[in-house]
């Protein structure tokens, strides 16, 4: 066929201060797996949101099938079928799958016919999904199902899919793939959004790339190296972090037998961890978001306090102190939702210093504080990180993800951790301040410190870690060495397929 | 086609001048209310804000200022705390009440002995009266999950019982022809909160506000705990990792708070008022959230909002007995006050942008 399903021209939408996208144009064909990658904020999602309906591109066209293309808003992208699943799902937890797909429909059919037809699409396409479970009790990797179901329920052309490997296992974004293979062989069209690129080159048959807003590129994925697509993405070499020979030392962490009950009714509990942390070396610890990460962040930082005994410091019980408590014997971490847990949004970078800073950087005395010297660390921190911000009186919020995340990452680095935990430390971070946060992980672990690093990145865990254990349901796989741990050793110790059931296709 | 577009961080500019503006728009819009009632606005507006502090009876007025104005700034600036670690106080009114009953009584149980020391003893009687009735919302919300906004509530309507009570009862002036209502504590010298300077309206309790502001200011901006505060009301989280006990914060800002209104209470009956009475409170508990919100939670602005207020009381007061000025039209005019100083704050955080819609 020559006239493609979707051909976008000369798209621009410009946001105050910032050219989102600027004269993007490509074409997407009949039954094309087209991925659009990019970094964070090269607009690749208010290009979809364009196609979307949910933004309206300041000039420029789009054509569908030939046709002229301007959807006011989402509905009317709906009825020419257009189909999108979101990276953050809307679903209600105390509802049942059938219940949330109903309420995101115009005219739900009765209950049970509905039901029905969710059966024989999940089964068509390989998605098996009990339509009267609590979405609450279901994996992401689940959840996730329930959202492509409630898309391919409008039998669409072309559905839009932001970043969906994220919340899977190896082995569930293989069930992933064949689905998505069968809606091509169907002659559905699918754009694919994602930043890895090892997904991209075996799964579409096209790829545009975006950065800075424009298309600078486009190749046929398998044919074309994961370094060569990287660099286009960030537009100069990649600097890959060194990491030096180091030997561990003694053990500084020593976690056992620790169980945290559920916070809150869809929170995960801590079921008998045990772990250990050396000297100078990087603990790396996956999973898929929701399996514990948080409330082990929690656990480990005191905000969440357990049995003394659970948790010692060199030696000493700390279970039952505070993040203070903590601080003051090197123990350190930083979360990983930066606006509002790690960082105050309305206080400026000096206050956000002092959140963390005030015990070990003698911030106060006596409980009066010492601004003078708060601001000299914010103004260290900024000019170690190389925080982009005007000057440490800015408020958090008024910096972008990446330099946020950098100064959040530089404050509890500079304190000369004996400890240091993060999450996620580079979620939602360029490319180039993703290496330079690793490369200060790799540097705090050559000079001693005992690391820590929660991710839902594997591949940041296999380039900093030195052992490799996994979080899945709120139990921790015992730790392994990463030097050689294969994929798929890796996506077992994560749950494997989550008892999903594979495709029967 | 009008739009907000929120602002990168709060202005500083803005929020200096957005009660200025306020102010002015009151005073356009009140005019136009006046107009509309029959009365000459300018005239209105003059008697309000101009006569109390330097019409031809200032000298009786400006006393006045300080006499009203300081219960509000010391309530305001309890609840402020609160209000800026998300903790909402609403029954400053009853805590003031059992303040000045506590007060009242350990002065009345030593009467008719003179000495020094008992009006210090009601001080702290009357702080720890207030104390106490914050205590009970703090407790039940740190221990049982209750919702403080409706606890505290709902402890003013009890505390309005027991005043009525102790003024029939058990502060009842034994020499008081059976009337309800105490001694007259302005006539028992050891226990009168006598003006500092004559004709000032200066008193302890004109003194304690002050105090209260600086030490609020200190606390907020200089001291761990105003820190601690400030960030358990803009991220509740983030202070939980800096080591915030949300347990104890709630009890020191309901504690402190109690005892703020409990010390305007004492301040109060053993000066201005003088006599625990049924019809004591009228209702500064109140206001002063009103006044905590126009001083937009901080202790300058408290301080200012606190003058401001009794402003338009006392200059209302004027404008309805002078102009025959229903005493509705001036409620109006404090509503619009308080309404137009919320609806400017957008601006602190937004600003307006005046745009073509684009190009669909």
């Amino acid at each position: 066929m020559t006239v493609p399903l979707l051909r976008l021209q000369g798209l621009t939408k410009a946001y105050p201060g910032v050219v989102a996208n600027n004269n993007v144009s490509f074409e997407i064909g009949q039954g094309e797996v087209h991925a659009l990658l990019g970094e964070n904020g090269a607009g690749k999602s208010t290009l979809v949101k364009m196609i979307y309906g949910l933004v309206k591109p300041d000039s420029g066209t789009m054509e569908l099938n030939g046709t002229k293309f301007a959807p006011s808003e989402p509905r009317q992208a709906r009825a020419d079928g257009i189909a999108m699943v979101f990276q953050h799902f809307s679903l209600f937890d105390a509802l049942n799958v059938a219940e949330n797909i109903a309420l995101g429909m115009e005219n739900p059919p009765a209950m049970r016919d509905l039901a029905s037809r969710i059966r024989e699409v999940s089964e068509t396409y390989g998605l098996p999904l009990d339509p009267y479970r609590t979405v609450g009790d279901l994996s992401a990797g689940e959840r996730q199902r329930v959202e492509i179901i409630r898309c391919l329920l409008q039998d669409p052309k072309l559905l839009i899919m932001d970043e969906p490997t994220s919340v899977l296992t190896p082995q569930e974004v293989e069930i992933l793939f064949m689905t998505l293979q069968k809606l091509r062989a169907e002659g559905t069209s699918i754009l694919y959004i994602s930043h890895k690129l090892e997904e991209i080159r075996t799964l579409c048959d096209h790829a545009t790339i975006l950065r800075l807003g424009q298309n600078v590129g486009e190749c046929i994925p398998s044919e074309t190296s994961a370094r060569e697509m990287a660099e286009l993405m960030v537009g100069s070499a990649l600097q890959t972090p060194e990491r030096s020979r180091r030997t561990p030392g003694e053990v500084v962490l020593d976690i056992s037998g620790l169980s945290v009950p559920a916070p809150s009714a869809f929170g995960t509990p801590l079921k008998n961890l045990h772990m250990t942390v050396r000297k100078g070396e990087i603990l790396g610890i996956g999973g898929v978001a929701g399996n514990g990460q948080d409330e082990l962040l929690g656990v480990l930082s005191g905000e969440t306090l357990v049995e003394p005994d659970a948790i010692k410091f060199e030696g000493r019980k700390i279970g039952a102190l505070g993040p203070n408590a903590r601080r003051g014997l090197g123990v350190l971490a930083a979360p990983e939702e930066r606006l509002g847990h790690a960082a105050a949004p309305d206080m400026s970078l000096t206050e956000n210093a002092m959140l963390t800073g005030a015990v070990r950087e003698g911030l106060e005395n006596r409980g009066f504080l010492n601004w003078g010297a708060a601001k000299e660390f914010a103004d260290r921190i900024i000019e170690r990180f190389d925080v982009r911000t005007p000057g440490p009186e800015n408020a958090a919020r008024s910096l972008s993800g990446g330099n946020l995340q950098k100064f959040v990452i530089g404050r509890e680095v500079l304190q000369n951790p004996q400890v240091l935990v993060v999450n996620q430390p580079t979620w939602g971070v360029d490319a180039a301040a993703a290496a330079s946060i690793r490369q200060s992980l790799l540097d705090l672990a050559a000079d001693g410190t005992a690391v820590i690093c929660i991710s839902q990145d594997l591949d940041e865990l296999m380039e900093i870690a030195d052992s490799f254990a996994a979080l899945n349901e709120g139990r921790l796989s015992a730790p392994r060495p990463t030097a050689n741990l294969t994929v798929d050793e890796i996506g077992l110790m994560m749950g494997g397929a989550h008892g999903m059931e594979v495709a029967h296709v | 086609m009008i739009r907000l577009e929120k602002r990168p961080q709060p202005s500083r500019v803005w929020s200096l001048i957005t009660p200025v503006f306020a102010v002015l728009a009151t005073m356009v819009f009140g005019g136009i209310l006046f107009a509309m009632l029959g009365k000459n606005p300018v005239e209105a507006i003059q008697t309000i804000f101009y006569d109390p502090l330097f019409g031809e009876f200032a000298f009786y007025y400006r006393p006045q200022l300080l006499v009203k104005g300081a219960p509000l700034v010391l309530i305001a600036i309890g609840l402020s705390l609160g209000f800026r670690a998300g903790i909402w106080n609403i029954g400053a009114e009853g805590q003031y009440i059992m303040g000045a009953i506590c007060g009242a009584a350990v002065g009345l149980a030593f009467y008719p002995l003179e000495a020094a020391y008992i009006f210090p003893l009601m001080i702290l009687a009357g702080a720890l009266g207030g104390w106490i009735w914050a205590m009970i919302p703090a407790f039940l919300k740190v221990r049982f999950g209750t919702n403080e906004i409706l606890v505290s509530l709902m402890l003013v309507y009890v505390a309005e019982q027991m005043l009525a009570s102790v003024s029939l009862g058990l502060l009842k002036n034994p020499q008081g022809f059976g009337f309800p209502g105490s001694r007259n504590l302005q006539q028992y010298d050891s226990a009168h909160n006598a003006e500092l300077i004559t004709g000032t309206g200066m008193h302890w309790g004109v003194v304690a506000a002050f105090v209260a502001v600086i030490f609020a200011y200190v606390l907020l901006n200089r001291h761990m705990l105003g820190f601690h505060i400030r960030l358990t009301g803009e991220a509740p989280r983030a202070a939980k990792f800096a080591g915030v006990h949300p347990a104890r914060l709630i009890l020191f800002c309901l504690g402190i708070s109690g005892a703020l209104a409990g010390l305007a209470g004492l301040f109060e009956v053993s000066g201005p008022s003088g006599v625990v009475s049924i019809d004591f409170n009228v209702g500064y508990g109140f206001t002063a959230i009103i006044v905590a919100f126009l001083g937009r939670l901080h202790p300058v602005g408290i301080l200012l909002a606190g003058g401001l207020m009794a402003l338009t009381y006392i200059g209302g007061e004027i404008a309805q007995s002078r102009l025959g000025l229903p005493s509705a039209a001036i409620q109006v005019f404090q509503g619009m006050l308080l309404f137009f100083l919320l609806a400017l704050d957008l601006l602190t955080n937004f600003r307006i942008a005046i745009r073509k819609r684009g190009v669909a």
